[in-house]
């Protein structure tokens, strides 16, 4: 009979306080160590310039900016409707969900956020949903790689590729989608589309559950993650984490739930949040994201009104003149809606003076867009609240005491995208 | 307690330095007098109103206008959901405001970035580097006087801005000599 052997693990307390000992031991002196800004674990541009004293981390000190293309200068110099290409090019693993961020905000602005079609809504969700899955299999093939275990990047990505497929028919780009619209969306639904995704969850359910046979209970993953980088309740609030790395250290927050927009409110879905805030609680908790995304895809395709052909034709635009673009066939045969081509097209849609923040759930965190304007077509200050950036500013405080192998792990758990973080 | 019941015990507390509340869409934004005091009004939010959330600290530039800057932090409160914008104005010749960074931890990168981008400088920050743009630049791009197109500037040409560590060891980045075109084969025209 096999005998039950107890994997002795200390509690995260004892287990820092201990490599803090270990590192008074050592004083020994000191070296600097450049990684990045081009490093295969840095996942983009970043730089970080370790202090070690032996293998041990002492000091951490984070670069950022290799990636800055000033795009909220950029934004500043054009009407909103233009700007939505450069949304696809923030968090770039999850272009759908940016494109919708960006929508809702000036949507926000505008003050039609609430008048927005069901069908409309129902599409957008589903789109930031299939973001969130296609970011977290990366992020998650990524993070596995890094740690060794090559077999699981091979398996998310298969599912990727599946993704990218369905964003070619929905949208007709693999990556650089821009599919919102101000006030809507640039096309419905194609015909099939329901049917392949349905296809593609049934498939993805079985690659999450295979990747987490490989990992989740896998000793080598589970001793070299656990207890590793506690981000304590506490830090994660004050440090601005958002996302699954806040919800990984026992925070409840996902503004989903705590701010609904769209139609999440009729939808049923569950936030997982970890206990510990180590590396392998944000691990867990990003492959239970994924599997409330399928629930929450497979009840839009369900319930999606209209169908998943529209054959009832509900509006997938609010139905303001002035705001979305009129058909091609009134434009050419009435002079309102030839009007309000021609001013849309040349000066845009014509927000109100006023300010507002509007922050999207992400599958990185929250993406906030901060806009103030003064009138007319073009923002006048445009900030982007990108999560990449402010969850790696608490790198400093969570890198020493780690070992320098651990710091490859610690960045693959933060889940990060440079694009993002640089804007 | 709703948005507008934190902005009213706010201005209980502050009294005339605080102006407002005015709503858009629902939402909440004070206006400090003092910008001085701002740090002040920020630790009292967050210890007696709960907002223990940082979302977001923006900059505006009113060129032309004074006062030309406008600092603008976003408050959130996690367990009440409340949220709460501060705005308040700082002029051309001070440029300078005290840090949040002992509020909240969040603000430290944030601050870099309006420093970086605006050069609002804050007072008390610790570590008050560029941090988007590199060490020696020598503009504010996000102000409105600066062109889109950029300006032109020297380019740092090693990856080290410091001395390295190990310099003269065997793997240390040096200074290359010449230009891109002499130094990288492959932008090369053909005829050549």
């Amino acid at each position: 009979m096999a005998t039950v052997q107890d994997i002795q693990i200390p509690d995260p307390a004892t287990r820092t306080a201990a490599a803090l000992e270990d590192l008074q031991d050592m004083q020994g002196e000191k070296m600097v160590l450049n990684m990045g800004p081009s490093h295969p674990a840095t996942h983009g541009v970043l730089r970080i310039v370790l202090e070690l004293d032996g293998e041990m981390i002492t000091k951490a000190e984070p670069d950022v900016g290799f990636l800055h293309r000033g795009d909220e200068k950029i934004a500043e110099n054009m009407t909103y409707t233009q700007f939505i290409p450069y949304t696809d090019r923030l968090d770039y693993l999850a272009p759908l969900a940016n494109n919708v961020a960006y929508a809702l905000a000036v949507e926000k602005l505008l003050g039609i956020h609430d008048q927005l079609p069901p069908r409309c809504q129902y599409i957008r969700v589903m789109c930031a949903e299939l973001a969130r899955i296609s970011s977290h299999l990366l992020g998650l093939g990524a993070f596995a790689m890094d740690m060794g275990a090559v077999t699981v990047f091979l398996l998310t990505f298969t599912e990727r590729e599946k993704i990218y497929n369905l964003c070619e028919s929905l949208t007709g780009a693999r990556f650089t989608t821009t599919y919102t619209r101000i006030g809507g969306l640039s096309r419905d639904l194609p015909p099939g589309w329901a049917d392949q995704c349905r296809k593609f969850l049934e498939e993805v359910v079985h690659n999450i559950d295979e990747s987490e046979t490989l990992l989740t209970r896998n000793r080598i993953w589970v001793d070299r993650i656990r207890d590793l980088a506690v981000i304590s309740k506490a830090d994660a609030i004050s440090y601005g984490l958002s996302g699954p790395n806040l919800r990984g250290s026992g925070v409840e927050y996902d503004l989903r739930k705590a701010k609904p927009y769209l139609c999440y409110r009729d939808l049923e879905f569950d936030i997982p949040v970890g206990s510990t805030g180590d590396c392998y609680d944000r691990y867990l908790v990003r492959i239970e994201e994924m599997r409330q995304s399928v629930r929450i895809l497979h009840q839009c395709l369900d319930r999606i009104p209209g169908g998943a052909d529209n054959r009832s034709k509900e509006p997938i635009n609010v139905a303001d003149g002035k705001v979305v673009l009129p058909s091609k066939q009134k434009v050419l045969s009435s002079m309102e809606e030839l009007i309000h081509q021609f001013m849309l097209v040349t000066e845009g849609v014509n927000c109100p003076p006023g300010e507002i923040y509007f922050g999207h759930e992400n599958p990185k965190g929250e993406l906030g867009f901060y806009i103030h304007s003064k009138g007319g077509g073009t923002p006048y200050r445009m900030k982007i609240r990108s999560p990449s950036f402010v969850n790696l500013s608490i790198i400093p405080k969570i890198f020493p005491g780690c070992m320098m192998s651990d710091s490859v792990a610690i960045l693959g758990s933060l889940d990060f995208v440079m694009g993002e973080c640089d804007r | 307690m709703s948005n507008l019941d934190s902005a009213q015990s706010l201005k209980a507390k502050f009294g005339d330095l605080i102006s407002g509340p005015s709503e858009f869409r629902g939402e909440i934004t004070l206006s400090v007098a003092d910008a001085e005091r701002m740090a002040e009004v920020c630790a009292f939010a967050k210890s007696n109103l709960g907002f223990d959330y940082l979302v977001d600290l923006s900059s505006l530039d009113h060129y032309g206008e004074d006062p030309r800057w406008t600092v603008v932090y976003e408050l959130r409160n996690l367990s009440t959901n409340a949220e709460l914008r501060l705005k308040t104005d700082v002029s051309e010749e001070k440029s300078e405001l005290p840090s949040v960074l002992g509020v909240w931890a969040t603000a430290n990168w944030h601050e870099r970035e309006i420093y970086d981008m605006m050069g609002l400088r804050f007072k008390g920050h610790p570590d008050l580097r560029r941090i988007l743009m590199w060490e020696g630049y020598p503009y504010h791009p996000l102000r409105k006087d600066f062109p889109l197109a950029g300006k032109p500037t020297n380019v740092p040409e090693v990856a080290f801005t410091e001395i390295t560590p190990m310099e003269g060891g065997p793997f240390v980045t040096l200074p290359s000599s010449g230009d891109a075109v002499s130094r990288e084969p492959r932008v090369r025209t053909p005829e050549e």
